[in-house]
């Protein structure tokens, strides 16, 4: 069962409001003058809230401390699907505008009919409506103003003022509380009667639960749970209920079986097959004559690594009906993945939104909520908190795939490029709840009527795709050929992370580009220009070349690597040049990034998006790398699955190209793949030694120089 | 099996029955209700969970109970004596130097307490004392920037080294 959304034939409407018109699941008009502005996006630490709340401010004509934001709820605000993929800002955002500018229209013209003029006289300026002499705020119309009423198609999607708050850098909403230390995330909610939840994950994924020593628990103050291999406890104090599931692991037997493929050699793993193959681009005959290059790249398994174990919270009501809070990108999606997994009716159940620490995909969010729900049941009436340990995090979230590419070009005698082919191998890059036809969350397959896991999809092409996501090069190449292979079997869970198959394949593509460029004997900046006709892509990356300095000679043992992408290719224009000090480890000390995301709604969040998503990425292409044996994932704390320190954060500098008129897109992922390139790039520069594999740590610039030399 | 500890606790006097292997930090929230030291690892390796005891920054979720006796200890919630924020939580504020925050409790205490031992912290020393932090959502430089403002009271400038 997928959540499907009734597509209505409106198609003046944005999509989200066609979906879910009437306006008071969008906005509610409080007498004291707040105005709740109620959206299907969630806070994911991406300022998401911040940035409707500033776009519903300026279309009521209201201040933003008069807008709230309640968490997204699927009994009370529209739906508007999975928070991901950078669309937020992109539907969400027009959704709003729509919405809030009509609400405003009718009070506007309440305002109107009470003085008896004509509504294009009145006007609305920090919350009050005023004509001539005369003035009544928003709160004084909230009786008389009925919004239980459909959108109409026909209304102006916008109130049309200039932009007073767009385009400026409102602090976020959710930042006091944060800062402050108030309680704000899910692990802090205390709900009336309250109680703690624990799971004992199997030993391994394979493992089936053979017996459970009871009388070992005897003494502590819990309540065990049971059903098939998923197994857990409850109980009213959290720290007793950790001592207990830590007895519990002690108390159980299993069978374990090896079910992993060898990490060593994940690209056999990911080219044996059976593989579905998705033909991108199709090349129209054979290759030219010509001379050739080619080269192989490849990335492991990542975590996401959210710096909050998941946690889920569920109550079984007395009425019959379920309650849960989750930190999932997708509540709807969520809902009806519970209602399938338990088979009830959606209908009786309520998925309400809270804040966790920031989320980067598909991780263990609604898995986490699926525990609760299974713990709650036992005991009717008491919500049950789940909480997860750091090592179930990194450990039994969902993954994002191992991926491999092969690149060959044949180039002329100036080096450029005549034809181009690329092939890349993964697993599929999502098993949201509810996408594959199955519940999707994880303890579903260890019930003793389980469910069993279809190997991962991949979104549409009209969604980004998965595996080929960003795999076609930008470049103005004669001849292309383009194919991505998505495993079919694995027993490995993979799903969507930030950038999806994006960040591999703008890795390979760019790095490769420099490769071509190399032996061309051009700039690797010049090189990418001759092939590049999109002139907003030009202006970006001549941004980035200008303010890293590009022409600028660097020291010995140091180098400047370019890295560029479209994302989705009709997402953001991002640039990023990594300096790089190679000597006996690698050092990226700066990173300067020019992007272009259309029209700026709040350029310090698009900074901080952009800052964070190259960090993040640089963390990713120089340490990170699932470990596993042929049973289990061994890297499941921060010592054996590092991530990037502060000594090793690199300064981030981002210049926003503005592109006036052109349509907002989201930033949070645009870096990702540019980052990778463009620190392999420097590496490359610095020591003249080219890494196709990651992690670039330390050990593999050392393979790498010994197989040149070898 | 619990056990009444007393400690001092942002100034006040408590009283807690627990286990004695209960973590400091589950006291905290759960005990307590002080939300504002986080749980990110329960391992001592992310930071999330600091706390200031007797003057040291410590991992609250590997610090037992039966060791906090007696202590006296300082959360997020309790460093800036009265109403208000530190100077630490209003630099970070005034640079944004979040995103999802949840790892800003534990730099925060960690940074606040290296800047009222050593008002003058550089960045290399700041940068080092941040080292037991972690943040994944890539916020270090611009935190990085919030505490060296931080040092001063007043108008302050960031000397040009500094801000680099
Ligand atoms: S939660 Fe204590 S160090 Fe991570
Ligand atoms: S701001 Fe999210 S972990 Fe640091």
């Amino acid at each position: 069962m997928t959540v499907q959304r009734e597509i209505v034939a409106t198609p003046t409407l944005p999509q989200d409001l066609a979906a879910n018109p009437v306006l008071s699941r969008w906005v509610t008009v409080h007498s004291d003058g707040t105005i709740d502005v109620r959206v299907g996006k969630v806070e994911l630490g991406q300022g998401i809230l911040t940035a409707l709340a500033q776009i519903a401010a300026e279309e009521l004509g209201v201040d933003i401390e008069q807008v709230r934001m309640p968490p997204a709820n699927t009994a009370r605000g529209p739906n508007e699907g999975q928070t991901s993929g950078s669309m937020s800002i992109i539907h969400s955002g027009s959704a709003v505008r729509a919405a809030c500018a009509q609400v405003r229209a009718k009070f506007a013209a309440e305002a109107a009919r009470g003085w008896d003029v004509d509504p294009d006289r009145v006007t609305v300026r920090q919350g009050v409506f005023r004509c001539d002499e005369r003035a009544v705020s928003y709160g004084e119309l909230a009786g008389l103003v009925d919004l239980d009423v459909a959108a109409d198609p026909g209304a102006p999607l916008t109130s049309g003022d200039r932009s007073v708050l767009v385009g400026m850098s409102a602090a976020r909403l959710d930042l006091p509380d944060k800062i402050a230390g108030r309680p704000r995330y899910i692990h802090d909610l205390a709900l009336p009667g309250q109680l703690s939840g624990r799971v004992l994950r199997p030993p391994s994924p394979e493992a089936r639960l053979l017996r459970v020593d009871e009388s070992r628990l005897a003494d502590l103050d819990v309540r065990l749970v049971r059903d098939g291999s998923f197994v857990g406890v409850v109980g009213a104090d959290e720290a007793e209920t950790m001592r207990a599931v830590k007895v519990l692991g002690d108390a159980t037997t299993w069978e374990e079986s090896d079910s992993l493929p060898d990490e060593d050699d994940l690209s056999a793993f990911l080219r044996s097959g059976p593989h579905e193959t998705v033909e991108v681009l199709t090349p129209e005959g054979p290759e030219p004559e010509g001379r050739t290059i080619s080269a192989t790249y490849s990335r492991p398994f990542l975590a996401h690594g959210s710096m909050a174990p998941s946690c889920g919270i569920a109550r079984w009501n007395d009425d019959g009906t379920l309650s849960v809070w989750s930190h999932s990108q997708g509540i709807h999606g969520l809902r009806a993945a519970i209602a399938q997994a338990l088979d009830i009716d959606a209908e009786r159940i309520e998925v309400e939104h809270a804040e966790n620490a920031g989320c980067y995909g598909h991780n263990g969010a609604d898995d986490a909520a699926f525990d609760a729900v299974l713990l709650a049941r036992e005991v009717p009436g008491r919500p049950v908190q789940v909480q997860w340990s750091r090592q179930d995090e990194l450990a039994w979230s969902p993954l994002a795939s191992a991926m491999t590419a092969d690149v060959r070009a044949v180039v002329d005698e100036s080096g450029s490029v005549l034809s181009w082919r690329y092939d890349v191998w993964s697993q599929g890059h999502t098993s949201r709840p509810g996408y594959l036809g199955v519940p999707g969350l994880l303890a579903g397959a260890y019930l003793e009527q389980p469910w069993s896991y279809p190997a991962p999809g991949d979104p549409p092409a009209a969604a980004g795709a998965g595996t080929v996501r960003n795999g076609v090069p930008i470049y103005d190449f004669p001849d292309r050929g383009v194919t991505g292979h998505r495993l079919l079997e694995t027993p490995i869970r993979t799903s969507a992370m930030r950038a999806l198959g994006a960040y591999m394949n703008v890795f390979a593509i760019e790095s490769f580009m420099d490769e071509l460029a190399l032996s061309a004997g051009a700039d690797p900046l010049e090189y990418r220009l001759r092939h590049l006709g999109d002139a907003r892509a030009r202006s970006v990356l001549e941004a980035a070349a200008r303010s890293a300095g590009w022409e600028t000679p660097m020291e010995e043992g140091v180098g400047l690597g370019l890295g560029f992408a479209r994302y989705k290719d009709k997402g953001a224009y991002c640039a990023v040049i990594a300096e790089v000090e190679a000597e006996s480890d690698i050092r990226l000390r700066r990173l300067t990034i020019a992007v272009d995301v259309g029209r700026v709604v709040n350029p310090d969040g698009v900074r901080n998006q952009i800052e964070g998503g190259a960090t993040q990425a640089a963390s990713w292409t120089l340490k990170e790398r699932v470990r596993f044996d042929r049973r289990r994932i061994t890297s499941d704390d921060w010592e054996s699955y590092p991530i990037l320190r502060f000594s090793e954060a690199p300064e981030v500098f981002v210049e926003i190209v503005e592109t006036p008129g052109a349509p907002s897109v989201g930033a949070g992922e645009a870096a990702q793949g540019p980052t990778a390139a463009a620190i392999a790039n420097a590496v490359a520069a610095a020591i003249g030694v080219r890494v196709r594999d990651l992690p670039l740590t330390a050990d593999a610039v050392v393979a790498a120089i010994e197989a040149a030399e070898g | 099996m619990t056990q009444a500890f007393e400690l001092t606790v942002n100034g006040e006097h408590v009283r807690i029955e627990t286990h004695p292997d209960t973590s400091l930090l589950h006291a905290l929230r759960n005990d307590l209700g002080l939300k504002g030291t986080r749980f990110g690892c329960g391992l001592g390796l992310c930071g999330a969970c600091f706390v200031r005891m007797d003057g040291q920054v410590v991992a609250a979720c590997d610090t037992p109970m039966w060791s906090a006796e007696g202590r006296s200890v300082v959360t997020v919630e309790g460093l800036e004596p009265g109403e208000g924020l530190h100077r630490v939580q209003q630099a970070l504020l005034d640079e944004q130097a979040a995103q999802c925050g949840f790892c800003v409790s534990g730099i925060i205490v960690n940074a606040a307490t290296l800047l009222d031992t050593n008002p003058d912290a550089d960045e290399a020393t700041v940068v080092q004392a941040l080292d037991r932090n972690l943040c994944r959502c890539g916020v270090q430089r611009r935190v990085v920037r919030a505490v060296l403002k931080a040092r001063c009271e007043g108008p302050c400038h960031v000397t040009p080294e500094d801000a680099e």
